[in-house]
């Protein structure tokens, strides 16, 4: 899960990060109140998850109360990627002298929790490794022990942090390894971090990326989800505890696995389709999974056809079988469905298919090449 | 011959006792794979399956009465860190862990500690591994296997079944199918797995099922560039995956900055000669073409 720029603040904060809070506000009024209370030039940015924000026009930089009001009418509402501009952040403006870019991710290839560091900050760090990979400094941190100091002295010494802000570099990187071990995030950055003309060492933008799988215990943290960013279909699986990604084809998938699910989407497009959704119903789906499923995916005014591939191991076919055909009963909306079930009590399964009048593959090839067919052809 | 698991398993399942450790340990039963005993903490001195295998306190003290050499983990993820850590104190050599869901930072420590220890981790977020004919640990359909040749090693759960299935349709059996887990730390690497099918006598041909995310599968073809004389076929899904998305699997994810790709990997498979198939029911063809019989 993706934090906002304030939500990640919030956290480096707590861990005594050196950083410009400033203020969310999602008015133009409430942004000229905001920067009264901060005083002085501020930042008007946009919060929103997309990248790229700052060439999109969402970060400005505000004089006066009165024109961080106008620059927040401008920000609010403003389309980003896909996102309209809910809320604001009113950050005090900082003068700045150096950036850094300071990162740490959870490392799968080296098992460990991994320090990225690079001496030019407030780029892209996926740019700069592109560009000039040797001003990157990759350390992976001891996985038992965690940040040692010895670590820490050598990422500073790598950067060129000034000898009298050493010490708080010490401060800075001990900080957001606690804030990233502390929430169990997958990545935590600081981009750019700062040395001001008049000489602090200040985190100007953060992102926070929280590892899923420990979100049940943080329920503060989960609480700091943005609704506003997700697509009400994303919201409405995730409660009925079904893996849902929308897409923006036409034929919508329903799968029982992550893996075999994937495959589905690849074999539509390879067919001539294009697939509408990931969904991943998980093991045993009985009936009320499927109808929030159907649900789930018949949401999406694009889906033509509906494409259900059922690998039964633990799954019993006929039992999913019924569960379809009883879900069926109760749409709103009808689109054609091919239904292909396979493994345990599959042959059970193809009377109950066939009475409903769905349409039966045997393969995984020639569903998908009946679900295209039953979208309107390849192209659709 | 085979890989990790076979007739001289003496198999123990942590958390026997609940419901899914229980109703898939009657299928591994079923199957004939010799489970000899069952932990769940404060139900020691029950028995599970039917009056088929004891119940432990302690992994020690299960291994102690029984000499189990392998455990198959089936506690909720908040439990199931502790429950590897208790399987390698007890210096079982062997633990396959099915649970998906456990925190990326406790496998981290837990993968660590279990290396140190010389205790070899399948998993997490996996289905298990099955010898054919011999033990079936986990939760991989017995029914779908023939024995043969090919040994078949995947991140994937359902996906694996059916290239499994597809396998045995067209009359090509395995030796030994792996599935490594779809995390993004796990025990056991597609290279660990890669190696020993390569090392074992009786495995003739290995198919590999990747998937988006990570760089193992790439990793892989270098390796079976380097070592594996056998002849191979893969498989990669999620070539629709948007950039930046969790695909169901934790691990299944390709970076914002374009890494992870399912064309990355099949170009790195095809640079070192394996054929990469388009579908998974292409696969026992992609073998025949490789001259596997």
């Amino acid at each position: 899960m993706k934090l906002q720029e304030y939500r990640s603040k919030e956290i480096l904060a707590r861990h005594g990060v050196p950083l410009l809070a400033g203020e969310t506000a999602t008015s133009p009024e409430d942004a000229r109140a905001a920067a009264e209370r901060i005083g002085g030039p501020v930042v008007v940015k946009a919060q929103v998850l997309v990248g790229g924000r700052g060439k999109a026009g969402g970060v400005k930089l505000a004089a006066t109360p009165d024109e961080a009001a106008e620059k927040a009418r401008d920000i609010i509402g403003l389309d980003i990627k896909g996102t309209t501009v809910k809320t604001v952040l009113i950050a005090p403006a900082a003068d700045i002298a150096h950036e850094y870019y300071l990162g740490l991710i959870l490392d799968r290839a080296a098992k460990a929790i991994t320090v990225i560091a690079s001496a030019e900050g407030g780029v892209e760090i996926e740019e700069t490794a592109k560009t000039n990979p040797e001003a990157i400094l990759r350390l992976p941190l001891h996985p038992l022990l965690g940040l040692q100091d010895h670590e820490a002295r050598r990422i500073g010494f790598f950067l060129g942090i000034p000898a009298e802000l050493r010490k708080d570099f010490g401060k800075v990187m001990r900080g957001l390894y606690d804030a990233f071990a502390s929430s169990d995030a997958d990545l935590a950055e600081i981009n750019p971090l700062v040395v001001t003309d008049d000489g602090q060492l200040l985190a100007l933008d953060a992102k926070i990326v929280l590892d899923d799988s420990a979100l049940p215990r943080h329920p503060d943290l989960e609480a700091m989800r943005d609704l506003n960013e997700e697509e009400s279909s994303e919201i409405a699986a995730r409660e009925a505890g079904i893996s849902f990604i929308k897409l923006d084809g036409t034929i919508g998938c329903m799968v029982n696995g992550a893996g075999l699910a994937m495959t589905t989407m690849d074999l539509v497009k390879l067919a001539g389709g294009e697939p509408a959704n990931f969904l991943d119903i998980g093991g045993g789906a009985k009936a009320d999974k499927v109808t929030a499923a159907f649900r789930i995916i018949l949401d999406d005014p694009n889906v033509k056809a509906i494409l259900i591939n059922i690998f039964g191991g633990i799954t019993r076919g006929d039992e999913v079988a019924r569960g379809i055909v009883e879900a069926r009963a109760n749409l709103e909306r009808e689109v054609p469905m091919v239904v292909r079930i396979v493994g345990t009590n599959s042959d059970e399964a193809k009377p109950i298919l066939a009475e409903a009048n769905l349409i039966t593959a045997d393969s995984l090839d020639d569903a998908a090449a009946k679900a295209v067919a039953a979208a309107g052809g390849a192209g659709a | 011959m085979s890989i990790l698991v076979n007739a001289d398993t003496r198999l123990l399942v942590q958390g026997i006792t609940g419901r899914e450790g229980e109703f898939h340990s009657t299928a591994m039963l079923e199957y004939g794979t010799n489970i000899v005993a069952g932990v769940t903490p404060g139900k020691g001195g029950q028995s599970a399956l039917d009056g088929r295998a004891s119940v432990y306190d302690t992994v020690a003290e299960a291994v102690e009465q029984t000499g189990a050499n392998a455990s198959c983990i089936f506690v909720p993820a908040a439990f199931a860190p502790d429950a590897m850590l208790e399987a390698s104190a007890a210096r079982i050599p062997l633990v396959i862990c099915i649970t998906e869901g456990i925190p990326a930072l406790d496998m981290l420590r837990v993968y660590h500690v279990l290396r140190a220890a010389g205790t070899r981790l399948i998993g997490p977020n996996c289905p298990g591994l099955t010898t054919v004919g011999e033990a079936k640990v986990g939760i991989i359909p017995g029914d779908i296997h023939a024995r043969g040749s090919v040994g078949l090693v995947s991140r994937s759960g359902t996906l694996t079944y059916e290239v499994v299935q597809a396998m045995t349709d067209a009359g090509m059996g395995q030796t030994t199918c792996v599935g490594i887990g779809g995390d993004p730390v796990i025990g056991t690497s597609f290279i660990d797995v890669l190696d020993l099918f390569n090392q074992d006598p009786e495995t003739e041909a290995i198919v590999m099922i990747g998937e988006i995310g990570g760089e193992e599968e790439e990793k892989a073809a270098a390796f079976c560039a380097r070592e594996v004389r056998k002849p191979m076929a893969a498989f990669i899904a999620g070539r629709t995956a948007p950039p930046g998305r969790r695909m169901g699997h934790a691990g299944a994810i390709i970076s914002s900055g374009g890494e992870g790709t399912a064309e990355s990997k099949r170009a790195a498979l095809e640079a070192a000669g394996i054929r990469v198939a388009d579908s998974p029911s292409h696969i026992p063809q992609l073998l025949r073409d490789a001259g596997v019989r």
